[in-house]
């Protein structure tokens, strides 16, 4: 093991210097010197990735399973019941209405009681079951025709940018009733927006504390 | 006494664990501060409004002091999913994998496959961009797209801390002012923006971010 570590080190060094001669370099130095301990799967993986760096962590060829996944802010958070966020975690987003929907109509109806009352909407004239239908597909619709807000006044999901005030986006539509003027201790955290200004070019955030 | 202790200890440790969860920030149990907890995600038009910029957050809640020591995982894959025909199954993806002090990006492609599991898209158009320092952000550009990885300030705000004693029943409503939990703390992101020719086009699209642990 020793010595195929001390070759791959080798090889990697090699690499900077004769970015284009890798793959000969690395295939013929392979066989040269521990040509007994060369796999296959060694030989296929230094053909594909010659390019690629890989001091650490090994190759790319490698199966990635879910561990987490997020499409609107605080949808999980919010909506899903405590013994259930893993699992939503790794539902595939069109396989999560038919097995979340009606777990995020009652955790919605708990938090905002007057949602249980037949007709009862919110200011986007969503009721109960037509909100938490569309929240428990949890995927970020995004325009690619113009404005991009999670919700502007005018322009409703089209997007999350930086400055969108999500929180209270969602505080008004869960507990603001028909027209954000019901429980206004509630639909509102009071905090508009972020503690740096952002940047109007790419990379767009602030820069780090 | 004895009761009270008790009381007390489990009134903390509930608040506590309410305290750390907010947009995605730790927000289920298996990722919970984990390399692979995925804090936030953003998707809006770049600057050039011919482009689309996607935005992945991870561990969330970082001090200052502790920033430099945060690092991306290099058994976790990040991978941005978009939806074109509207069935909430991903047509194309966008992957974004650290090696050695650079973050390698594979795509706009259509996966192999879809769902819970991925391989990395070798064959695809491939970029990189050294991971930034806490003092020296670097950006590259490649094929039309940008790229970024590193620290960053956490662009989320909320009174969380107020929002967990409403829910507690330890209070009835937020302050005004409210008090940004987040402030003064970063994050690392990883940020994307591609012309919108390469997503789709035109029209609207679905999208997510994924965190995925090589097996």
């Amino acid at each position: 093991m020793k010595t195929i570590i001390k070759t791959h080190a080798f090889l990697n060094d090699v690499r900077k210097v004769f970015a284009q001669k890798t793959i000969i370099i690395a295939v013929a130095t392979c066989f040269a010197v521990v040509a007994f301990s060369c796999s296959k799967e060694d030989e296929i993986t230094n053909a594909s990735e010659t390019e690629i760096a890989s001091k650490k962590g090994g190759p790319f060829n490698a199966v990635y399973l879910q561990e987490d996944q997020m499409g609107r802010p605080a949808v999980n958070t919010v909506f899903v019941s405590s013994d259930s966020k893993d699992l939503f975690n790794v539902t595939v987003p069109s396989e999560q209405n038919g097995l979340f929907q009606s777990m995020f109509q009652n955790n919605l109806e708990a938090l905002s009681p007057a949602y249980a009352n037949p007709g009862d909407t919110n200011a986007l004239g969503l009721d109960a079951a037509t909100f938490t239908g569309l929240l428990a597909t949890d995927v970020l619709n995004v325009s690619l025709d113009g404005v991009t807000t999670f919700f502007d006044g005018t322009n409703v999901l089209t997007g999350r940018a930086l400055a969108d005030d999500v929180i209270t986006v969602e505080l008004l539509l869960i507990f603001g009733g028909e027209d954000f003027s019901e429980n206004p201790t509630l639909s509102n955290d009071n905090v508009d927006a972020n503690d740096k200004a952002f940047l109007s070019d790419f990379p767009y955030l602030a820069s780090p504390w | 006494m004895k009761n009270m202790k008790i009381y007390l200890g489990i009134g903390i440790f509930a608040i506590a664990g309410f305290l750390l969860v907010a947009a995605d920030h730790i927000d289920a149990p298996a990722v919970s501060g984990g390399t692979s907890d995925v804090t936030d995600f953003y998707a809006f038009q770049g600057e050039d409004t011919d482009n689309v910029v996607f935005v992945a957050n991870l561990q969330g809640l970082l001090a200052p002091g502790s920033t430099d020591a945060a690092t991306f995982d290099e058994n976790v894959l990040i991978e941005f999913n978009i939806d074109t025909d509207q069935d909430n199954v991903e047509d194309l993806v966008i992957q974004a994998i650290p090696r050695d002090g650079k973050m390698y990006f594979f795509g706009p492609v259509a996966p192999s496959i879809t769902g819970l599991n991925s391989s990395i898209m070798t064959s695809a158009t491939q970029s990189s961009v050294d991971i930034s320092t806490r003092m020296t952000p670097v950006l590259e550009q490649n094929a039309g797209m940008k790229f970024f990885a590193g620290p960053r300030d956490d662009p989320f705000f909320m009174d969380f801390a107020q929002y967990s004693d409403i829910i507690a029943g330890n209070a009835t409503g937020f302050d005004n002012p409210g008090s940004d939990t987040f402030q003064g703390t970063n994050v690392l992101s990883i940020v994307v923006e591609v012309p919108k020719s390469m997503v789709g086009g035109s029209g609207t699209v679905n999208t997510w971010v994924e965190s995925k642990r090589k097996q």
